[in-house]
């Protein structure tokens, strides 16, 4: 018969029956054996698993003090020899779930030793830890304590036993954003005009591509006066200094530059260029007031009509941008232009 | 673009000259496509004084 799988289940002080809010500042503690959903836990691990104990701490200890919580935590688990840890699942208990997060990942990474951890896919948790580690999606509701706990021990068997691991859909954890090479029966484009056909009868289908998620913001105020507002002129489309010195990527941008034009009054053709790989660059390298209309603002500003135009342009090669990065990129570029007193920015997009 | 633009959550978007030549038109004579970034601009600002 194979080796049982020792197995160290992460609590709460709720769910370790310490108590509720009130005790939520108790440090780490541990139990040998089964506390609480422990009892479920060991029905779904069966005979191929045992609880050999139970670690707990209070969420608002382990927000305050995550180091010394893991320290301790790992310390007091590492002589039962685990080769598993089971953490939560925390439903949509924030701290719950970043402590389930944490520890799984201390364990992982500490010990060397497989760790599942379950919580809502919209746990703060599970955006913080889901790149680095198990998690199954428990929902919120509490009443789905029993299958995720199931869901979490099968996982965590196979991976305590080095087996192979399906996708996230077939094994129920949210995915990581690891991409595996698999043949498929069908080539793409049938397997497109498949999806395409039962999109048209009103079938189900899975698309093979996860739409990224755009988090909205929240549009700011309007300009009330333009002739005392500081205006910036900020592009995706690539607009570097002749030579891109801060060599920006024509496409899948990470970075920005940022280019002074104090007492520029024109962009002229000799000096700068676009570099950028998803459209035609000869346009605007002919005059590249067509991707950052300076000469405009320039006259603008003269006349009075705008208070001032920002002495630096903020410019990305935006083709095939990932989501991630180029929210980071706005963010970094609204911040410098937030710092430096920028009212109203104006983005050419190509 | 205006509408993937607006489905990000950037409300203020105006039509622009083009993909390859957003603030300008090459097909126009020098002078004419000055004054077509000029007003295209000023849409620009009047934009960010608008409310959405």
């Amino acid at each position: 018969m194979e080796k049982k799988i020792r197995v160290v289940h992460y609590l709460n002080q709720f769910f370790a029956q310490i108590g509720g809010e009130d005790k939520a500042d108790n440090g780490p503690g541990i139990k040998d054996g089964i506390i609480g959903p422990g009892r479920a836990l060991q029905q779904a691990l069966g005979d191929s698993g045992e609880i050999v104990a139970t670690i707990f701490c209070g969420d608002n200890y382990f927000a305050e003090h995550q180091e010394q919580a893991i320290d301790e935590l790992i310390r007091q688990m590492e002589p039962h020899k685990p080769d598993l840890l089971i953490a939560g699942p925390a439903f949509e208990s924030g701290r719950y779930g970043i402590a389930c997060g944490a520890i799984s990942q201390a364990a992982q990474q500490r010990l060397q030793i497989a760790a599942v951890a379950g919580m809502d896919e919209d746990n703060v948790g599970a955006s913080l830890y889901r790149k680095n580690i198990y998690i199954v999606n428990s929902g919120v509701s509490i009443a789905k304590m029993v299958p995720t706990l199931q869901t979490m021990a099968a996982l965590g068997l196979k991976l305590a036993r080095r087996d192979a691991i399906g996708k996230p859909v077939h094994e129920g954890y949210l995915p990581r954003g690891v991409k595996h090479n698999e043949f498929a029966a069908k080539p793409p484009a049938e397997r497109a005009v498949d999806m395409l056909l039962a999109k048209l009868r009103g079938d189900e289908f899975v698309s093979e591509i996860a739409a990224p998620k755009f988090s909205g913001s929240k549009p700011a105020a309007p300009l009330r006066d333009l002739k005392s507002a500081v205006i910036a002129l900020v592009t995706d489309g690539g607009l570097v200094p002749e030579g891109n010195p801060d060599n920006i990527e024509p496409g899948r941008p990470t970075r920005f530059t940022t280019i002074p034009i104090a007492g520029v009054a024109s962009l002229a053709a000799e000096k700068y260029d676009a570099v950028h790989s998803g459209y035609d660059t000869a346009i605007a390298n002919r005059d590249p007031n067509r991707l950052v209309p300076v000469d405009t603002m320039r006259a603008l500003e003269r006349e009075g009509a705008i208070g001032k135009l920002h002495e630096f342009v903020h410019s990305t090669g935006g083709a095939h941008a990932a989501v991630e990065n180029a929210t980071r990129i706005g963010q970094e570029i609204a911040q410098q232009l937030k710092s430096a007193g920028v009212t109203g920015v104006i983005l050419t997009s190509t | 673009m205006i509408p993937v633009a607006k489905e990000v959550g950037s409300l203020r978007a105006i039509a622009s000259g083009g993909i390859v030549s957003p603030t300008g038109n090459p097909e126009l004579p020098p002078e004419k496509e000055k004054q077509f970034r000029r007003e295209l601009i000023l849409r620009a600002l009047q934009t960010l004084q608008q409310e959405v």
